[in-house]
Order: structure tokens, then C-alpha cells, then sequence
């Protein structure tokens, strides 16, 4: 049995009040799952458990205040049977800061880890999350000996940690609105420059006709009120990820000098943050959800990002990224590989051109779609097969 | 509502989407989606808080008449 206990949402909170639980002992739940509402001096927070379980006892009351490291429920293991009596506190770690702007990292059982600020400064520069350092200090306390410790260890660059990482986002989430363009500079330089230096792109791209998408959108959109319009930018990642269904070798991650192929698509959709930088939050499993459920979840996930209230899981699961520059003018994208994903899917602009149907020329919507792929994992055969499997998709938007 | 209540109200939308927006430097004659960056999810959602705020429904066949800020303010005029 583990316990779930409420994690820190912010460097400033102490303490919270439960305004709901979303799950009921029974139920089973799975690491980055929302299991309850919490109220804090600053906003409902939606809080996620980080392991997988079955909701044992629920200990906290809705209405109730707590403080931070109150266990608030009990969590078995699969097959494991309620035990009859209390049982001794579990020293795992089972909270992570999540949703809320965050001051510092919080570790084990919510409570929040002491670090020097040296050390703070230092596992920032390295990309380095603080939770899994083993502390020497007193107290338990995580000093700069620590950290660079735990950075050589890590001796071949870990898999994902270039990239703007949840941890890199929380800080980004903590710092003032001043600060972030260049603290959002630097984690994009070391993702990019990290791609770069270790990915061998290639590149691939097609012209497809969107005259039928855009008329089935078009006709759709005009029998609907304007809160249950669609953009044309969700139906193409719908495309994509029934495109990657079919052609499953670009979605997934490079992890240890091997491919592991993804089981479903979890895009990762490049939003612009205006004059700071840019982040790719995730759609989770976008093949199984309809157009409206995408079309919701993308407005959302938009303002959640603008507003700096991602939470840490959608910014580090995504297995492939979608970028639309269509949106600014650009004629094609030729996108960067944000590791370890192995693949990144850009639009240019939806625009009419003249393009040949039928033996003539003619005045067709097209839209010039990129794929920038990883040469270790796949070759141009595989990509071209994705961008045909796309371009068959988009001609048949009423099945997406 | 007078036209320059009209005019705050759409600003305030515009603002809710794009809060670096300087009221003061929005020209009304010019490209809204120009002057203010704004994409078409962005398009989408200040429209849509038009919609909760004044409740007037958009079509998508009426943006090409909806370029300048000036536009947008009589469109709504006339169907307020």
C-alpha cells in the first residue's frame, strides 16, 4: 500500500482545502490521473497522482484543510487486499509539484526538498531534476556537491532532458514574467542544439489538396453554433495521428540507442507564447478522440499554456510534434526534432494555388505539409509513407 | 450601449486573448489579425467572447467583412 499525500502546488503553499475527489476507493488509477480538486490561496489546482494503484480509503474530507505531506488517501497495489490495520507510513516518493507556478521542486510524500541555492542554480543549468538527487547536507539537505554528483552520473546525456523539460517548465512557471523570454531562450537553445548535434534529419515534403477538407469543414461549421466550430488545424492533427496508426514508426522515442515505438499518439502541438518563446504541449491519444473533444482540448490546452498552468505531464509525454506556421504566412515548415521524439509534422499556410486536377489547372485550397524524421529510426521510405497515408486522410475528413 | 462602450467591450475581448495589447496603440482602420498577431484559434476565442459577452453569433462566411477593429464594432452595432 502507498500513500497519497497532498504535494506542494507553489513555493508559497503551506496548506490547501479539498474541494473535491474525482476518484472513489475502488477505483483504479494511473500515474499523471487527476484525482482530485484542490483550493489554494490561489486557484482550484488539479492534482495528479504519480504512480498506478487502486484507490484504497479516501482520508480526506471535501471542505477539509490540510497541509502539504497530509496523507489524503491510501492507494493499493493491484490484487493487494485493504489491510485491516494502520499501516506504517511509506517513505516513497508520491508527490510532484504539478499545475500551479512552483518556487522549488517538492520530493518525497509532497514535502518539499531542501536544496541550497547553488545547487537549485546548478541543477537548472544542467537540466537536472532535483528529485531524484540523493541529499548529503544536513538535514538530508541537497548541496552543489550533490547535484554535480548526480550530473556526472548521468555520464551519457539522458533521454529527454535537453529538451524543455517538465522541470524546466516549472521553472519557467515560477519565474516572473520579466525573466521567462530568457530563461524560455535557454531551454529552447539546449533542446534544439541538443537535436541537432545527435539527430540526423531528413526531409520530406508534399503539396495536398484540401478542397474537399475545406468544404466539409466549411459546411460543418456553418450548421453549428460558433461555440462548436472546428478549426481546419484539428483536423489536420487528427490526420496525423491516424496517419501515425498506419505508419507507427515515427511516433514513439529514441531512448538509449533504440527506437520504442509508442503505443498511441500523444501530439505535441507547438504553440507560439508570443514574445516568450514557444512550448508543445500534449493531445493525449488523438486518434481516439472526435474532432469536438480535440477542437475543446486544444483551446484549452492554448490558453492553459498562454496563461503558464500546463500541467508537468502533458510537457513531457508528447511522442511527436505538430507545428502549423501556416497561421504567419510561411509557405512550408522544416521542422527541428524536439528528442527524444523522433519525428515533428508541420503545416504551412492554407492557401488557394493552382494545382493540376484532372489534366487541367486548377484554383484548389492546398497545404504543404513537412515531415523532419529521424534517419536512425526510420528512412525517406517510411516518411513518404506517412505523408501519403496523411494526404489520403485529409481527402477524407467526414471519416476522421 | 454607445459606440465607444462598443468599442471597450471588443478591446476587453481583445484583451482577454492578447493581454499585451495596448488599447491606445490599436489603430481602427488597420488589419485587426495584423496588428495584434492573432491566430485563428485566437480569431475563435475573442469571437467566442463576443458571443458570451453581447450574444452575437459570428458565422465564418462574415469574417471577411470583419478585417478592422472599426468593422468588427459596426457588424456588431447592427446586430445588437
Amino acid at each position: 500500500m502507498r500513500e497519497f499525500t497532498l504535494p506542494s502546488l507553489g513555493a508559497d503553499m503551506d496548506s490547501g482545502k479539498l474541494i473535491e475527489w474525482l476518484v472513489k476507493p475502488g477505483d483504479v488509477v494511473h500515474k499523471g490521473q487527476v484525482v482530485a480538486v484542490v483550493d489554494t490561496s490561489k486557484a482550484a489546482i488539479d492534482v495528479e497522482i504519480w504512480f498506478d494503484g487502486i484507490v484504497g480509503a479516501l482520508l480526506t474530507e471535501p471542505g477539509e484543510r490540510i497541509d502539504v505531506g497530509t496523507v489524503m488517501a491510501t492507494i493499493l497495489a493491484p490484487g493487494e487486499e485493504m489491510p485491516a490495520g494502520p499501516e506504517e507510513p511509506v517513505e516513497e516518493p508520491v508527490g510532484e509539484p504539478v499545475g500551479e507556478p512552483t518556487g522549488e521542486p517538492s520530493g518525497a510524500g509532497g514535502v518539499r526538498l531542501r536544496v541550497s541555492p547553488a545547487a537549485r542554480r546548478r541543477a537548472a543549468e544542467l537540466g537536472l531534476d532535483l528529485t531524484g538527487v540523493l541529499g548529503t547536507g544536513p538535514g538530508g539537505a541537497i548541496t552543489l556537491a550533490d547535484v554535480d554528483a548526480a550530473g556526472a552520473a548521468r555520464a551519457a546525456p539522458e533521454p529527454g532532458t535537453a529538451a524543455p523539460t517538465a522541470s524546466e517548465v516549472e521553472r519557467l512557471e515560477a519565474a516572473s514574467p520579466a525573466e521567462r523570454p530568457a530563461l524560455m531562450r535557454q531551454a529552447i537553445a539546449a533542446a534544439m542544439s541538443r537535436s541537432k548535434r545527435e539527430i540526423p534529419h531528413y526531409y520530406l515534403a508534399e503539396t495536398i489538396p484540401l478542397a474537399r477538407a475545406v468544404a466539409w469543414l466549411t459546411e460543418r461549421n456553418a450548421a453549428r453554433p460558433i461555440t462548436e466550430r472546428v478549426l481546419m488545424a484539428v483536423v489536420q492533427l487528427k490526420a496525423v495521428a491516424r496517419a501515425l496508426a498506419e505508419v507507427p514508426g515515427l511516433n514513439g522515442f529514441f531512448l538509449d540507442g533504440t527506437f520504442r515505438p509508442a503505443p498511441v499518439a500523444h501530439v505535441g502541438v507547438a504553440i507560439a507564447l508570443k514574445q516568450a518563446g514557444l512550448v508543445a504541449p500534449a493531445l493525449h491519444d488523438v486518434a481516439a478522440k472526435d474532432l469536438d473533444t480535440l477542437m475543446r482540448e486544444l483551446t484549452d490546452l492554448v490558453a492553459r499554456a498562454r496563461s503558464w498552468t500546463l500541467r508537468s505531464s502533458e510537457l513531457s509525454d508528447a511522442t511527436i510534434t505538430v507545428t502549423n506556421l501556416g497561421e504567419e504566412g510561411v509557405e512550408t515548415v522544416f521542422g527541428i526534432i524536439t528528442p527524444p521524439q523522433v519525428a515533428v509534422v508541420g503545416f504551412g499556410r492554407l492557401a488557394v494555388r493552382p494545382f493540376v486536377v484532372d489534366g487541367a489547372v486548377a484554383a484548389v485550397p492546398t497545404v504543404t505539409a513537412s515531415l523532419a524524421a529521424d534517419h536512425r529510426v526510420t528512412d525517406g521510405h517510411t516518411g513518404a509513407l506517412f505523408l501519403a497515408a496523411l494526404h489520403d486522410w485529409l481527402q477524407r475528413p467526414d471519416e476522421l | 450601449m454607445d459606440d465607444t462602450e462598443l468599442r471597450d467591450a471588443v478591446v476587453a475581448e481583445l484583451r482577454r486573448i492578447a493581454p499585451e495589447v495596448d488599447a491606445d496603440d490599436l489603430d481602427d482602420r488597420r488589419p485587426l489579425r495584423r496588428q495584434v498577431d492573432l491566430d485563428s484559434l485566437d480569431w475563435l476565442r475573442f469571437l467566442l467572447g463576443l458571443h458570451d459577452r453581447l450574444g452575437v453569433e459570428i458565422p465564418e462566411a462574415d469574417y471577411p467583412q470583419l478585417s478592422t477593429l472599426g468593422e468588427v464594432v459596426g457588424y456588431l452595432r447592427a446586430r445588437l
